[in-house]
């Protein structure tokens, strides 16, 4: 089980207390989409994704980043227990979406970029360390059920 | 593969940065010391306490060798020829590193930036990075 001290806990509440959950997933999942554009196959479905114009303006990227990041949300209001919370997630991603689970860590470095940008010198080295470790929990939980 | 407009937008964010070198490199060092601790192992002979001078320092040297190869991106190899060879036979870091001190520096850009670390700005700096790491890491073996 993932040992999380008060310091971490408060830094991950308070970023994620500080971001537009209706915005933030959006533009990182959109951000993930241009910089690996590899990650577009999983989106097929979703129209153009041509340039990063199209990614920027697609709605169903918009869309779906929102599913994300309140997903995302689920692990922070479940933070001992990230792994049971995502089990049936994690089944999702392998045996439905067939997502390779490499490409979690990389929207959740966008994600961290993201965020960075918004809250610029509040996010500071030490509350960049606790998010990411959150993070890296979650990209793991969501690894856990592949076989 | 960098565009020419990836070219000059690469170009212009590392002039930006050069004014405050110090400031850029000791904070991209000082987060991944902070979120990767095993990347402190390599400086065990430097004091890389926040602010301390060998840490502005050394922050300042990365930076400017950065904006260097932004100056002089279709001959990275010649350009950092001398970079290559110090990081293969003399600093030895394991591979794994140059992303995780990549990822630092984007972090660092995107706090500094804001809004101006655009998703194209983004891509172009993360795609310089990979390409200028790989060129350190050429004569690993």
């Amino acid at each position: 089980m993932v040992k999380w001290t008060d310091a971490e806990r408060k830094a991950i509440k308070a970023v994620w207390g500080k971001m537009n959950v209706d915005v933030i997933g959006s533009q990182a999942l959109a951000r993930c989409l241009i910089v690996y554009p590899w990650t577009q196959r999983y989106f097929d479905s979703f129209g153009s994704l041509s340039d990063a114009a199209s990614i920027m303006a697609n709605k169903k990227v918009a869309a779906h980043g929102k599913v994300v990041l309140n997903g995302l949300g689920r692990a922070v209001q479940n933070m001992d227990d990230i792994k049971n919370t995502y089990a049936p997630l994690s089944v999702l991603h392998s045996e439905k979406l067939h997502v390779d689970p490499d490409n979690f860590r990389l929207l959740g470095d966008c994600l961290t970029i993201v965020v960075a940008s918004q809250l610029g010198r509040a996010f500071t080295p030490d509350i960049q360390a606790a998010w990411q470790k959150f993070l890296a929990v979650v990209v793991s939980a969501l690894g856990k059920q592949y076989h | 593969m960098l565009s020419n407009t990836e070219k000059e937008l690469i170009v212009q964010i590392w002039d930006k940065m050069l004014p405050v070198a110090e400031d850029i490199g000791s904070e991209a060092l000082l987060r991944m010391f902070t979120t990767f601790p095993k990347t402190k192992t390599y400086f065990s002979h430097l004091d890389i306490s926040p602010r301390s001078e060998h840490l502005c320092c050394h922050g300042k040297k990365i930076v400017q060798a950065l904006a260097e190869g932004a100056r002089n991106i279709s001959t990275l190899t010649t350009t950092l020829a001398p970079l290559s060879r110090f990081h293969a036979y003399q600093l030895r870091i394991h591979p794994t590193n140059f992303k995780i001190f990549n990822h630092c520096i984007l972090v660092t850009l995107a706090c500094h930036m804001g809004e101006n670390f655009t998703p194209v700005a983004h891509a172009a700096i993360d795609k310089f990075l990979s390409a200028f790491s790989a060129v350190l890491a050429e004569k690993f073996r």
